[in-house]
């Protein structure tokens, strides 16, 4: 990996106070999502957690300016298959040498122009993805049942917990899956075009846990 | 299905995988020695055992990654090709 990319698309820097109003992939269908919640001990419940920043970072491996990297966004470089950070503000692991930042947007100024400055010349690339994504989350008891309907990875606490990432495929699309609560509490972060795809997908899943 | 390993996401199901053929064919040191029929060669011949064959493979709808197994063509069995692991990036 020796060519430079530094592509300067810049969404996490743009002046969002004068853009035009923004639509997420999912935002029409808030009260469907509302109507499919299960209540009770068999619960589960999804919604969309738009706009939240995204940055694709390829970084060497084993080198000091990953750990550079990850010490400008003041987190810790993440293990293999493993999230490091806390929800609001998270670096996943994609790869050997490739992690996502995942963060709300007031959290995530400047991390571009800071991640950039800790890369100076060395190989790599850090881009903006955030449209790239949206962002699912499921929760409640049952959130792991609905999940196994659709997606051949282990998900069984022994094998998957918080803290845990995965891309894989959920029925037929890629996901990026990511817990984040032990209740158990997961958010999918899937290509906006295939985002009602899997929320279809997901509410069929759902529909045995809604009582009546 | 087969389960397959990827070396950096562990156990997968076999449809996140893309086949990438057999291993370690080297490309011509010059190409313009060859005729058409060794071009040929280079191009569509590979080896076609009954038993150990080394793959390459890629773990389309995951990591994206790229990684050599020794796969026997009678049983499937896949065993890793560690010394290549980690270059296969
Ligand atoms: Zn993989």
């Amino acid at each position: 990996m020796t060519v430079l990319h530094r592509v300067e698309t810049d969404l996490a820097e743009a002046d969002t106070a004068t853009a035009a109003p923004r639509h997420s992939p999912l935002e029409h269908r808030g009260a469907e999502f509302e109507r499919a919640t299960a209540l009770g001990p068999r619960g589960v419940r999804l919604r969309e957690e738009p706009f939240l920043t995204q940055l694709n970072l390829r970084v060497p491996p084993d080198d000091a300016v990953s750990e550079a990297v990850a010490e400008a966004l003041d987190l810790t470089p993440p293990a293999a298959n493993k999230v490091s950070g806390d929800e609001g503000r998270a670096l996943l692991w994609l790869g050997p040498d490739e992690w996502l930042l995942v963060a709300e947007e007031e959290r995530a100024r400047g991390a571009l122009r800071a991640v950039r400055s800790a890369q100076q010349d060395a190989s790599g690339s850090s881009v903006d993805v955030s449209a790239n994504r949206t962002t699912l989350r499921l929760a409640g008891p049952a959130a792991r049942e609905v999940l196994e309907k659709v997606c051949s990875l282990d998900l069984h606490p022994r094998a998957f917990s918080v803290g845990d990432c995965a891309q894989t495929l959920l029925g037929r699309t890629v996901a990026v899956l990511w817990q984040v609560g032990p209740d158990p509490e997961y958010r999918v972060l899937v290509r906006c075009s295939f985002a009602e795809y899997l929320a279809d997908l997901l509410l069929d899943a759902m529909a045995e846990f809604l009582e009546g | 299905m087969l389960l397959i390993r990827c070396p950096w996401c562990g156990d997968r199901d076999e449809v996140e995988f893309r086949y990438g053929g057999q291993a370690d064919v080297a490309y011509p040191t010059d190409p313009h020695e060859l005729d058409d029929a060794e071009w040929g060669n280079f191009l569509f011949v590979r080896a076609n055992p009954m038993g150990a064959l080394t793959e390459r493979w890629v773990h389309t709808a995951g990591c994206r990654r790229w990684f050599s197994v020794v796969r026997d063509t009678a049983t499937n069995e896949m065993t890793p090709d560690i010394p290549r692991r980690r270059e296969s990036r």
